[in-house]
This record gives C-alpha cells, structure tokens and sequence, in this order.
C-alpha cells in the first residue's frame, strides 16, 4: 500500500467547495509527514479548468475524471471512478468532506474497496506511528469518540465542512493534472437523474454555512421570519429553523437544525426565539460561537450561547440588523 | 411489493447520555429506547406500499433481546413479520460489520425494495443504507422525501434531498432508500395493532442461523474501532448581555462578537 493522500474535490455549480480545501489543506499536513504525495479527484463535466486552484492548495496531483456521464451526480458513477483510482494507485488515506454528496458517495466506495470509514469526523489526524486517527460525534454530539482503523486500507474519512482550517494558497504553485478514463456504460448508472429542482437561494447550505440566523417558535408566525431573512442578509448568513418553526408551516423542512433536521457547524449561530431543547442542540452545539435572542433567562439556550441577550427579538433582531449594517459600510 | 424494512432500537433523543468513566462506552443503565426517528418514515412508507400494490412488510432488526419491544412496535404499526438478529458477536459492529449480518439475513427472502433510516441517531454513522446497497449490488438513493413506485413495480422514482433542492431520480428495484423527516407522518400504533402484533411471526437469528463467521461481524468483523469515548467539550459559561433594551444591549453584542469572538 502507498503512502499518499487521496482528496474527493467537490464541484458544486462549477466551483470547488471549500471544504475541499480544507481536506487539501489538512490532506497536505499528513501526506508531507507519510512521505507521500497529496492527490484530489475531480469529477463532473467541463471541469478540467479547477485543477489549477486545487494545485494552489497543495494537491501534487489532481485526477481529472471529465465527461459528460459525470455532469450529474450519480453514486453508481462517481462511486466506479473512485473505486477504481484507489485500486490504481493505493492510496494510504481517502478524504471526503460530509456533505449531502460525500456522505452518500463515501460509504458505496469504502463497502466497494472493502475499507473502513469514519463519517462526520470534526476532526483528523495522525498519531506518533504515523496512523490514522480521526474524532466524531455520536449520540448527536452528547458523546465523541476517537476512532482507529484494523488493517483494511484505505483508511477513508468524511471531515464536517468549516472544522479544519484552510491553508493559504501558494499561486506559484502547480499540480499534475492526470486525465483520467471515464470508462462507464450508460447500463453502470442505475439511478437516472431526471431533474434537479432548486428550493434554496444563492446562500451556501446550512451544512456548509458559516454563518446561521434561525428563528423558532418565538418568531410568532412566517410574516416575522423577514426580520431573519434582512439579517442573515446583512451577515451573509444562511436562514435555519427550529422544527417547532417547521412543523407550524413557517418554512420548509430544508431549513431544520437540529436530530432530525442538518446538523451544522458555523462559525456563528444566531438562535432567535428558540429555547434550546435537546434535539435543537444537537444539530448546532459544534458551531463556533453561539448567540441567543430570548425573552426567557431560563431559557436552556443559554447555558450553551456564547453570548445572549434577554429581551423581545422583535425589537432585538431590526436593531441588530442595522447596527450591523452600519459596521459593514464603515468597512 | 415485499418490502423489508432495517430498523434500529436507540435511546431516545431525550436521553442524557453518560459517557463511562474508562471511555469504553456509554453508561446505559437508565435508558429508554425507541424506535430510531428515521426509521419510523420507512416502516411508514412501507406500510403505504403494501396498502397501494399488496404484498408483505418485513422489518429487520439487529440488536439483544431489549429489541423485541421496537420491533413489536413495527408490527403494531402494521407490519406482517419480523427478523431479529440477535447474538453477543453481532454486537458493537462498525457500517460494514452491521450491514454485512443485515445482508446474509437477506438472503432467500423475496423482496423488491429495502429501506433503512437515513442515520441511526445512536451512532449517526449514515452508512449503512449504502453500505448494505454495495454488499447487495442494488443502487440505492438517499435521503428520499418522495417515493413512486412504478406499476410494473419494476423501478421508482424518488426525490432526494440534494444541496440546495431535490434531485429526481429514476432508480431500477430492488433498491435500499434511505428514509428522512418530510417522507411522511408516520402512524401511531393502534390498540387492535398492537394487540394483533404479539401473534405475527417474529424470526430470531442468531450467528449460526446466518451461517456466518464469530470474525467477520460485530466488534470483530468491523474496519473501524472506537479506541475512546469522551463527552463532548464543555462549552465555557456565556455571558448574558446587560442593558437598557436594543439600543444599549446590541451594540455591545455586536462589539462583543467583531472584537471577542472575531466571527463578523
Ligand atoms: C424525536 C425528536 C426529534 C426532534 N428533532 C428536532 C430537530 O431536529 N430540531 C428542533 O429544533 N427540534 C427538534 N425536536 C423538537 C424539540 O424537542 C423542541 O420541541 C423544538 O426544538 C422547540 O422549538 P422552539 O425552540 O422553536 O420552540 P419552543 O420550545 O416553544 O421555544 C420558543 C422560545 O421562544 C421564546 N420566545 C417567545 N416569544 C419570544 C419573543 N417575542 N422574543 C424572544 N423570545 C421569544 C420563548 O421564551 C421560548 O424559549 C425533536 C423532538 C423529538 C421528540
Ligand atoms: N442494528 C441494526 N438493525 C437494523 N437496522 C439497522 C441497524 N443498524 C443500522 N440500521 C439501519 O441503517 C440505518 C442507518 O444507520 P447508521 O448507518 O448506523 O446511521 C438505520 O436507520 C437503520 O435503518
């Protein structure tokens, strides 16, 4: 088996995700201490053009999977390209970032190569002989769990956007780009994409957003969820909800944090008008910072918000907006 | 359609969860399990399946003893029958090692479509849906918030859950789809229900039944190993910000959060 880093670069509307970045920039820390070489992989169609910035962020090399069968994201296809790359080249480590996508892809390719895979890590690493260690939640974040491998290989991982930091990128610098053969019949892909509907806005998903503005029962009605929506506007923050919020109609179950809903991990949280039970926690104690809006001191939010204020959100929420605002255009 | 049905027993999402002094696991002694969330949609839409096009749901469950009440649960919802894999060396498995025993407990049993929650919120692993598709060599699709089967039952056309929208896919059955909130409501167990479940036919297995090797299942067969348990980072008290109403309170948050926390 090598000692090289394998890193999934996901392309989403033409763009590599930052999360890939992350992977890159944490990919790079352990290939350099394996004595390996950090690859990525990118798949999809028109896409060769990305390998440049992937070399930016430490990729020695970057597989090119370009073709037409890869526009859409099918498991059945992304799954054989992968598959067969860490047949080819054995790499020692796989990383994904657990998005929709890679949570999907990671374990069709780990079951494929007969590996082991830890999902959802918040964080990964290599122990002083060199093995692969990695950390994740369970029990919705009550409990964590450091993880090791037996002695299947690759050891593949799925890292939670926004929990590794992303190293600057050197622009001198360039990876070899490896077109790789897109060697799939139509009869591989037994899930047809029909059509992909947007619900979402332009905003990043809540999985991957840095910053969050929920709102949850407190909010009163769907009308005030304007309030969210003006600042999240302003903080270029993505809007979420409580499942109280969602089950009354007010938004739409894409918007739910928490056990049954995303599970997120900002860099800041604004809860406003939720209380904090423990479903809700669990899909966002991990964020950053924490910040809580809530005419209830007892409110249970507050043991877990980093910062919180008492009083009406009503009144709160248009005040912060535009103190907010106002920093913004002073730059 | 023959539907079978992966469900899981787990504490219930109320539930304090005490990590063991030594790390090796969580301390269980008062908890109440449930049926996991996800799992609920599937044995839901399974139910409806069978009301549209006939046929049987099964559900499948991995676990000790204490398992039986989610399964009755299951059959009380309606379900017609039950497979519990039930043996010490099935236990503490990683995906692969879980999925492998649900896949030998598969085999010979007729059935068109496979559906497993999208996440067990125990471990929340969201792997063994596709890790059982692999092992099976079916496609799978996750996440699903919308299920049609087509009439000659042969395929369905699902809506998946995909960054910022839906995907709609068409996916050739036999199939394994993950289930997730926005699928369905899923129904209570009636009284008659569960009055009726306590007769219908509950299969228990154990290792020898599945003809499978003590070394290729549960702790043993598993690709991954737990090596310490924690309970997560204490989150430091906060601060409560004090004030005379908006005006006052929220520019010191705003101070607070551009040159504390450095998040805006
Ligand atoms: C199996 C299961 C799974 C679940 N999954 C989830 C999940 O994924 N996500 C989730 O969120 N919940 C989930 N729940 C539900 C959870 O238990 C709570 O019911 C829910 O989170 C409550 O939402 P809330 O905080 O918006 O409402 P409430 O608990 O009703 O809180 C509303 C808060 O708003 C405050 N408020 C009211 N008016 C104002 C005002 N004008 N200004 C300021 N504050 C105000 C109140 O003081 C109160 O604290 C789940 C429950 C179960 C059993
Ligand atoms: N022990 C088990 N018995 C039956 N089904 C299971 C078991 N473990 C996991 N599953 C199924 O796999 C899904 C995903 O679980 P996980 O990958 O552990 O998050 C669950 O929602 C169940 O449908």
């Amino acid at each position: 088996m090598g000692n090289s880093v394998l890193v999934f670069a996901e392309v989403k509307d033409g763009r590599v995700k930052k999360v890939a970045l992350e992977m890159l920039s944490e990919g790079k820390k352990m290939a350099e201490k394996l004595g390996g070489d950090l690859s990525a992989v990118l798949m999809g169609s028109g896409i060769e053009s990305l390998a440049e910035q992937l070399g930016q962020y430490g990729a020695d090399k970057v597989y090119v999977a370009d073709n037409e069968v890869l526009k859409d994201y099918t498991c059945d296809a992304y799954a054989k390209v992968m598959a067969d790359l860490i047949k080819a080249n054995e790499p020692a480590i796989v990383l994904y970032g657990a998005t929709i996508l890679g949570k999907d892809l990671s374990p069709r390719v780990a079951a494929r190569v007969e590996t082991g895979l830890a999902s959802d890590c918040t964080d990964i690493g290599l122990d002083d002989d060199g093995k692969f260690t990695a950390t994740r939640p369970m029990f919705a974040g009550k409990a964590y769990v450091d993880l090791s491998f037996t002695d299947s290989k690759p050891n593949m991982a799925s890292v939670r956007p926004n929990a590794l930091p992303v190293s600057p990128p050197d622009e001198s610098k360039k990876a070899e780009v490896v077109k790789v053969d897109v060697n799939i019949s139509p009869d591989d892909i037994r899930t047809t994409v029909k059509e992909v509907m947007k619900t979402a806005g332009e905003k990043p998903d809540l999985t991957e957003a840095e910053v969050i503005v929920s709102g949850g029962r407190g909010m009163k009605g769907p009308e005030n969820f304007k309030l969210i929506e003006d600042l999240a506007d302003v903080l270029g923050a993505t809007v979420g909800a409580s499942r109280a919020a969602v089950d009354a109609g007010w938004r739409t179950v894409d918007d739910q944090v928490g056990q049954t809903g995303k599970v997120v991990s900002p860099n800041l949280y604004i809860a406003c008008g939720i209380s904090g039970a423990i479903q809700h926690l669990a899909g966002m104690s991990t964020s950053k910072y924490i910040v809580a809006v809530n005419k209830d001191s007892e409110a249970p939010i507050f043991q877990k918000a980093d910062y919180g204020i008492v009083d009406d959100l009503l009144k709160v929420v248009p005040v912060l907006t535009e103190e907010i605002k106002k920093l913004k255009a002073e730059g | 359609m023959n539907v079978v049905v992966c469900v899981k027993q787990v504490p219930d999402t109320e539930s304090v969860i005490k990590v063991k002094p030594d790390g090796s696991d969580i301390i269980t002694d008062d908890l109440k399990y449930v049926m996991n969330p996800y799992d609920e949609y599937g044995v839901e839409e399974a139910l409806q399946i069978k009301e549209k096009f006939g046929g049987s749901v099964t559900i499948l469950c991995m676990g000790p003893s204490r398992v039986v009440e989610t399964i009755r649960t299951g059959l009380a919802m309606g379900a017609d029958k039950a497979i519990h894999l039930d043996d010490p060396a099935l236990e503490g498995g990683d995906a692969f090692a879980t999925a492998k025993a649900l896949a030998e407990a598969l085999k010979g049993i007729e059935y068109d479509l496979v559906l497993c929650g999208k996440q067990a919120v125990d471990d929340d692993l969201s792997q063994t849906g596709q890790t059982l598709a692999e092992l099976l060599g079916f496609p799978h699709a996750s996440l699903i918030q919308k299920l049609e089967i087509a009439d000659d039952n042969k395929s369905a056309t699902v809506h998946c859950q995909v960054e910022g929208g839906l995907a709609v896919l068409d996916v050739s059955l036999p199939a394994v789809l993950t289930t997730q909130k926005g699928l369905n409501e899923p129904r209570y167990a009636s009284l008659p229900g569960i009055m009726k479940a306590k007769k219908k036919p509950l299969d228990t297995k154990d290792l020898a039944a599945l003809g499978l090797s003590a070394d290729s299942v549960g702790c043993a067969g598993s690709k991954t190993i737990i090596t310490k348990m924690t309970p997560p980072p204490e989150r430091a008290a906060g601060k409560v910000i004090e004030g005379e109403g908006p005006q006052e309170t929220v520019p010191k948050l705003v101070q607070l959060l551009r040159e504390e926390a450095k998040v805006i």
